[in-house]
């Protein structure tokens, strides 16, 4: 644990576009990132590629699939080129919701090992649990930050280093770690209520993904199932 | 006597961006944009905000025109082009306008037409002043990035 929490303070503590990879990351994350507001599109398009990743960037449930090659037979394989390593999907879609994607790919043969993390303006625990029930990796309460994908980023590569199989052990292992370091009741007590349409969510789950050292000032506790907003700075 | 300019024309946009922060009319996530500018990306901001004005007048006016419809009745569709709005705003940091989006939502889920009417007026009249205010700030950057010369870091 304490392994990937300096190693993601270090990252922290880089230069926004000096971006570190570690040294067996040899070849650049890809991710399809799915949202119909061009907006926000450009934004999370920004925010991965200054996180040295590689994006695609569609607007709709319907086009990632077609990328993916999921709309013609299940069978298709012929993406080695455009291997996709995460996809990043808005919930609230018109067509085809980010809900309905998620279910789509982690029906897939092919392409359920494929990490999804579901974006939304929309602060709903129900929704949220349903959508982590049903295989979602995280839940992004927008508006997306660098910390966000910060974190994304962490996890992944950590998983693509380790391997498909060990990926859910590894998570499961990680959140136990930090259950034991992290600190619920000073995370509640410095919560700030920056504006009334942001207030803070009930007090967090057992699962805190926290990957950042407990005692960064700066540090951002985040997690998958709640989003608490403690520090503006990134 | 260019470097003076420089830095009076930098003055200038802190002031402006702290009146912003100051009112509510931004918050954090307009930081977060900046961070994301550089030299690889030197006008993302600008870029970014541009597609945001123009997204969201299409929606105001679409907005106008429903409500001003004497056969209206789809409130529905009227929320979705909220939650679009809302969506936008949030993501550049346009609290204000983001704020009167959840009020108008909220007197749509009620189907209440002079609340969704007056909640346009006030839509578009924050609508207004961030545009005005953000095309005055960016203004004063092209002013700034003009009396510095390349070899300044565009870093605000």
């Amino acid at each position: 644990m304490s392994t990937n929490g300096v190693a993601s303070w270090r990252r922290r503590s880089d230069k926004i576009d000096g971006f570190d990879l570690s040294p067996s990351d040899t070849e650049e994350v890809h991710v399809l990132a799915v949202d119909d507001s061009f907006v926000d599109r450009k934004v999370i398009e920004r925010l991965l590629t200054i996180s040295s990743c590689k994006v695609t960037a569609v607007d709709s449930g319907i086009r990632a699939l077609q990328f993916l090659g999921l709309d013609e037979e299940q069978s298709t394989k012929g993406f080695h080129d455009l291997k996709v390593d995460l996809i990043i999907t808005d919930y609230c879609m018109p067509g085809m919701t980010g809900y309905e994607l998620l279910k789509k790919i982690k029906e897939s043969t092919t392409f359920r090992e494929i990490p999804v993390v579901i974006m939304s303006s929309e602060n709903i625990l129900a929704r949220i649990d349903r959508c982590l029930e049903d295989g979602a990796e995280d839940f992004i309460v927008k508006p997306v930050k660098l910390s966000d994908v910060k974190r994304i980023k962490d996890y992944l590569t950590r998983d693509v280093k380790l391997g498909t199989e060990e990926r859910g052990i590894n998570k499961r292992k990680l959140r136990d770690s930090c259950d034991l370091s992290s600190s619920p009741p000073s995370v509640i007590s410095s919560l700030p209520s920056s504006s009334p349409s942001r207030s803070p969510s009930p007090p967090p789950s057992p699962s805190i993904h926290s990957l950042s050292a407990p005692c960064s000032p700066s540090s951002t506790l985040d997690s998958p199932t709640r989003r608490l907003k403690m520090t503006v700075s990134d | 006597m260019l470097g003076l300019d420089a830095d009076r024309l930098r003055a200038d946009m802190n002031r402006l961006l702290a009146l912003l922060f100051h009112q509510g009319v931004l918050d954090e996530q307009f930081l977060q944009l900046q961070q994301l500018q550089d030299e690889s990306s030197p006008n993302f901001v600008s870029e970014v905000v541009n597609i945001y004005f123009h997204e969201s007048e299409k929606l105001l006016r679409n907005l106008r025109s429903l409500l001003m419809d004497r056969e209206f009745s789809d409130y529905k569709k009227l929320g979705i082009h909220l939650n679009q709005m809302m969506g936008s705003s949030s993501s550049i940091g346009a609290k204000r306008v983001r704020n009167v989006c959840v009020a108008f939502r909220a007197a749509s889920e009620q189907n209440n037409r002079a609340g969704c009417l007056r909640a346009l007026e006030l839509l578009e009249h924050e609508y207004c002043y961030l545009n005005n205010k953000l095309h005055e700030l960016f203004q004063i950057e092209q002013q700034r990035v003009l009396a510095a010369g390349v070899r300044y870091p565009m870093h605000m």
